[in-house]
């Protein structure tokens, strides 16, 4: 009797935390409700199944335990239940998985207006590039990577002579206009974790990896290390600052190119206001 | 071949081979250390896998420590919480769970419930114990070399694992890898025993489909562990080479700390390949043991048949397949194709109907049953209510765009411990309860069980169930501490505060298991043979603990499946499969 009350608790006791609990996902920044979607469709449909099961269970216990002179039922199997009950999964899962893979397929279908950022991480830090006036980024290399440049840059690169370098690890995006996250890694893996904008990617030294995300809202997010990469992983942080275009385009105006920060301001200075004539 | 096991036979066919002379020990150092009793193995396995989890469990107190109460504990900073993370989820994993199991359990009940005198490669089963003992060893040294153990993750992932950011860069990782070697060279030589002896040794009448499901969950299991270590072991290899002779099977062109290193054209998602090839199985190589026992827990002391026993047996043989085409559900966000997404998503979630028909098929047998509540049915309980829990989190993490948001938080460490931590570890319990008087002749005190099951079933639930609410929020897993986020609230803290106390209590309640276990050995209760009543053969043995040989005289002959319980017309509610059928009966049961 009171192991089957406890088994109803722990049930009942799940449900209620769940409705009253106080830890619940951030408020989203990005055009990923979808995702918040598809949890809340496997929350209704596990909770059901959660709670039905350990009810059941509770139920058994609770009209079958021993008593004096009870017999058990004997009943080796019964095709027709287990079927019907292997057919019912069936349908639940997919009821999850459907929505699921529509999602997957729009996070994994980069709009062609997206513009294309880079964030590269390094023990223990971020570093951001945008591609400057001439709409293109330059090429970059591991080999390249030393004090002066950080991210390691080709300088040899037209494109990249007007590319924005970012160090202050302060990133501003604007609000509304879908953006493909280019994602580098130098030495070791990180992930670019911002909790309100949902998606996430590892970044792989030797390749770029990628996320596309459309802000829908302004505001300051921190960005987090989602991927063990060493002792300061904690550590690790950044802004993500997203506002109104106008706001972000005087941010711009203020950052330094490529060419400027490595010493051949005179000549890039010009490249830059001009365009890239 | 018996084509519904469930039905009784009178004729069983002839011995096809002559039984072979066992080997006698001659010493005592040949008879209780250097054994080749597989029974023996088992209880040496055991006591290894055991002493090396307390260490697990302790480094599990640090970590929780840290968590519940940052900045408090001058002894914990952040490389030892990374390196106390790394040895519990190593340790737990593959040097406790596998390690009972399979040469704990495995070992014990093999043999005796297929009706076998012992392994059939008695030296090499003594082996495998002594090479995992020394791979033991060699993992616990790495508490006392220069740089102390990895700190590099249970997964070990390069680059980082053998860089210097990373704490036991230096003897850490190489005394890690040294002795994943050793423990997978001595998985195979136990491995290929239990399997063998299944396929070769059961005695007359026991048909594949007579197995109780304990066996039918070990041997698939070790099958599994047999074709996925080896992917563990050549990683564990080319890693050791990148590390010690500059190779680069990992290593891509990169920079540490401003330095540029010699490496070049590797990739770090080859391992993460080979490594979930072995650790996804590795799930199941710990779940389907539990699957298995906790089956015969149930039928036992509900005295019920297990429910559709064929369908429980197909579930895990198709659930052990299946195992092997969705380990990149680890790797939704690794970096890899996205288009492979697709696939495993579905893979994963297909896995899901197997696994639910288990679950169905125990809480039916539960229904019109005649529930014994021991602690062994207790147990069992309790590990019906954390699998399913941390199976369901599971069709989270496998739906790939679920997966995005919850990947590295405290969600997938929640879901984790919840499906095989606590599950497994539930089953466990609740075997040694239900084994501890063939083993010992004794039974464990019946006041301490209980406490124990109930401070450890509804202790972890309340440690890891609010868990997955913080991952539900975002906070990362392996911070030793959260530090300063906007999304971070006061409650935060407040949550892990309490999840760490509650661990501490948790793990103090071990300590009654641990007294309880000795106090019996000496105290308990006789047991006599077969206390659960029991169909199983190990209950029948001639003698309690069972001798040498198992079976006395003659071997015992099978007649029935293994969930005879509460048979129509029987006289006991349970009759062994030993038993032949009174002629009465039979001419009954067959047209």
């Amino acid at each position: 009797m009171i192991v089957a009350i406890i088994l109803l608790l722990v049930a009942v006791g799940s449900v209620l935390f769940h409705i009253y609990s106080p830890w619940w996902w951030t408020p989203i920044a990005t055009n990923w409700r979808y995702i918040d979607d598809t949890i809340n469709i496997t929350f209704w449909i596990t909770g059901a199944v959660f709670f039905a099961v350990i009810a059941f269970m509770a139920y058994c216990v609770f009209r079958f335990h021993h008593k004096e002179g009870r017999q058990a039922h004997y009943n080796p199997e019964n095709k027709k239940l287990e079927w019907w009950l292997s057919i019912g999964t069936a349908v639940g899962v997919g009821a999850m998985l459907a929505p699921g893979l529509f999602v997957w397929h729009q996070f994994v279908t980069v709009p062609a207006n997206a513009a294309e950022i880079e964030v590269m991480g390094q023990q223990w830090q971020w570093s951001f590039r945008l591609p400057g006036k001439d709409g293109r980024m330059g090429t970059t290399d591991v080999r390249h990577v030393s004090a002066e440049n950080p991210m390691g840059l080709n300088r040899d690169d037209p494109h990249g002579q007007d590319d924005v370098v970012i160090e202050s690890g302060e990133m501003h995006l604007p609000v509304g206009k879908p953006v493909k996250v280019l994602l580098r890694s130098v030495d070791v893996l990180h992930d670019f974790y911002v909790p309100e904008f949902r998606a996430k990617m590892d970044m792989v030294p030797g390749m770029v990896t990628y996320f596309w995300m459309t802000p829908i809202r302004t505001g300051t997010f921190d960005v987090l290390c989602a991927e063990l990469c060493g002792a300061a992983h904690a550590q690790m942080r950044a802004k993500v600052i997203v506002e109104e275009e106008a706001e972000y385009q005087a941010w711009l105006e203020q950052q330094k190119t490529f060419a400027e920060l490595s010493g051949r301001s005179a000549v890039t200075r010009a490249t830059y206001r001009s365009g890239g004539k | 071949m018996v084509d519904v096991p469930y039905e009784a036979t009178v004729d069983v066919p002839p011995a096809e081979v002559p039984e072979v002379e066992l080997y006698h020990p001659k010493s005592w150092w040949t008879q209780y250390v250097f054994s080749q009793d597989a029974k023996v193995i088992a209880i040496q396995y055991s006591l290894t896998a055991t002493a090396i989890g307390l260490v697990a469990l302790v480094l599990s107190w640090m970590m929780r420590l840290q968590l519940g109460f940052p900045g408090t504990f001058s002894f914990i900073d952040a490389s030892q919480y990374l390196q106390f993370i790394t040895m519990h989820g190593m340790i737990m994993v593959i040097y406790l769970l596998t390690a009972l199991f399979l040469g704990g359990f495995g070992n014990y009940l093999i043999p005796l419930m297929v009706g076998a005198r012992d392994m059939v490669f008695p030296y090499v089963n003594m082996l495998s114990y002594w090479v995992y003992l020394l791979a033991v060893i060699v993992l616990a040294s790495t508490f006392f070399v220069p740089g102390g153990p990895t700190g590099a993750g249970w997964t070990l992932y390069p680059p980082q694992a053998i860089l210097s950011g990373t704490p036991g860069q230096d003897w850490g990782i190489i005394l890690m890898l040294s002795s994943l070697i050793l423990f997978i060279i001595g998985f195979t030589m136990g491995g290929l025993n239990y399997v063998v002896t299944v396929l070769q040794a059961r005695t007359r009448g026991m048909t594949l489909m007579r197995l109780p499901l304990t066996v039918w969950g070990i041997f698939t299991a070790t099958i599994m562990a047999l074709l996925a270590f080896p992917a563990l072991f050549v990683a564990s290899v080319m890693m050791l080479f990148d590390r010690l002779l500059g190779t680069s099977f990992f290593m891509p062109a990169l920079v540490e700390m401003g330095q540029q290193m010699k490496y070049g054209g590797g990739s770090p998602i080859l391992f993460q390949h080979l490594f979930w090839f072995f650790g996804h199985p590795e799930v199941y190589i710990v779940a389907l043991p539990a699957f298995g026992i906790v089956s015969d827990l149930i039928s036992t002391h509900a005295r019920k048949n297990i429910f559709g026993y064929r369908m429980m047996v197909w579930a895990i043989v198709a659930i052990g397949a299946l195992s092997f085409i969705v380990w990149a559900h680890h790797m939704y966000v690794s970096g890899m194709h996205p288009t492979f997404g697709f696939f495993f998503a579905t893979t994963t979630l297909i896995i899901a109907i197997p696994t639910a028909i288990k679950v169905y098929n125990w809480v039916l047998t539960l229904w019109r049953g005649d529930i014994h509540l021991t602690v062994p049915m207790l147990f069992a309980l309790g590990f019906i209510i954390t699998f399913v829990n941390g199976g369901l989190t599971g069709l989270f993490l496998g739906n790939v765009v679920v997966d995005v948001p919850l990947s590295d938080t405290m969600f997938v460490v929640a879901h984790f411990h919840m499906v095989m931590g606590v599950a497994p570890i539930m089953v466990v319990l609740g075997a040694i309860y239900h084994w501890y008087p063939k083993v010992t002749g004794r039974m464990l005190d019946d006041w301490m069980g209980k406490f124990h099951f109930w401070v450890t079933f509804l202790g972890a639930y309340l440690i890891f169930f609010p868990m997955h609410y913080l991952g539900l929020l975002g906070v990362p897993r392996r911070y030793h501490e959260i530090g300063e986020a906007a999304f971070i609230t006061p409650s935060v803290h407040t949550l892990n505060a309490f999840m760490s106390v509650v661990a501490l209590i948790v793990g103090l309640a071990q300590i009654v298991f641990l007294f309880n276990l000795v106090w019996s050995y000496f105290k308990g209760r006789p047991s006599g043979g077969n206390p659960w009543r029991a169909t199983t053969l190990e209950w029948q043995t001639p003698e309690t603990p069972p001798g040498h040989g198992n079976w006395g005289k003659e071997l015992p002959v099978v007649y029935r499946w293994a969930y005879d319980y509460s048979v129509p017309g029987a006289k006991e509610d349970f009759i062994p499969q030993n038993q032949p059928p009174a002629r009465r009966a039979l001419q009954g049961a067959t047209p």
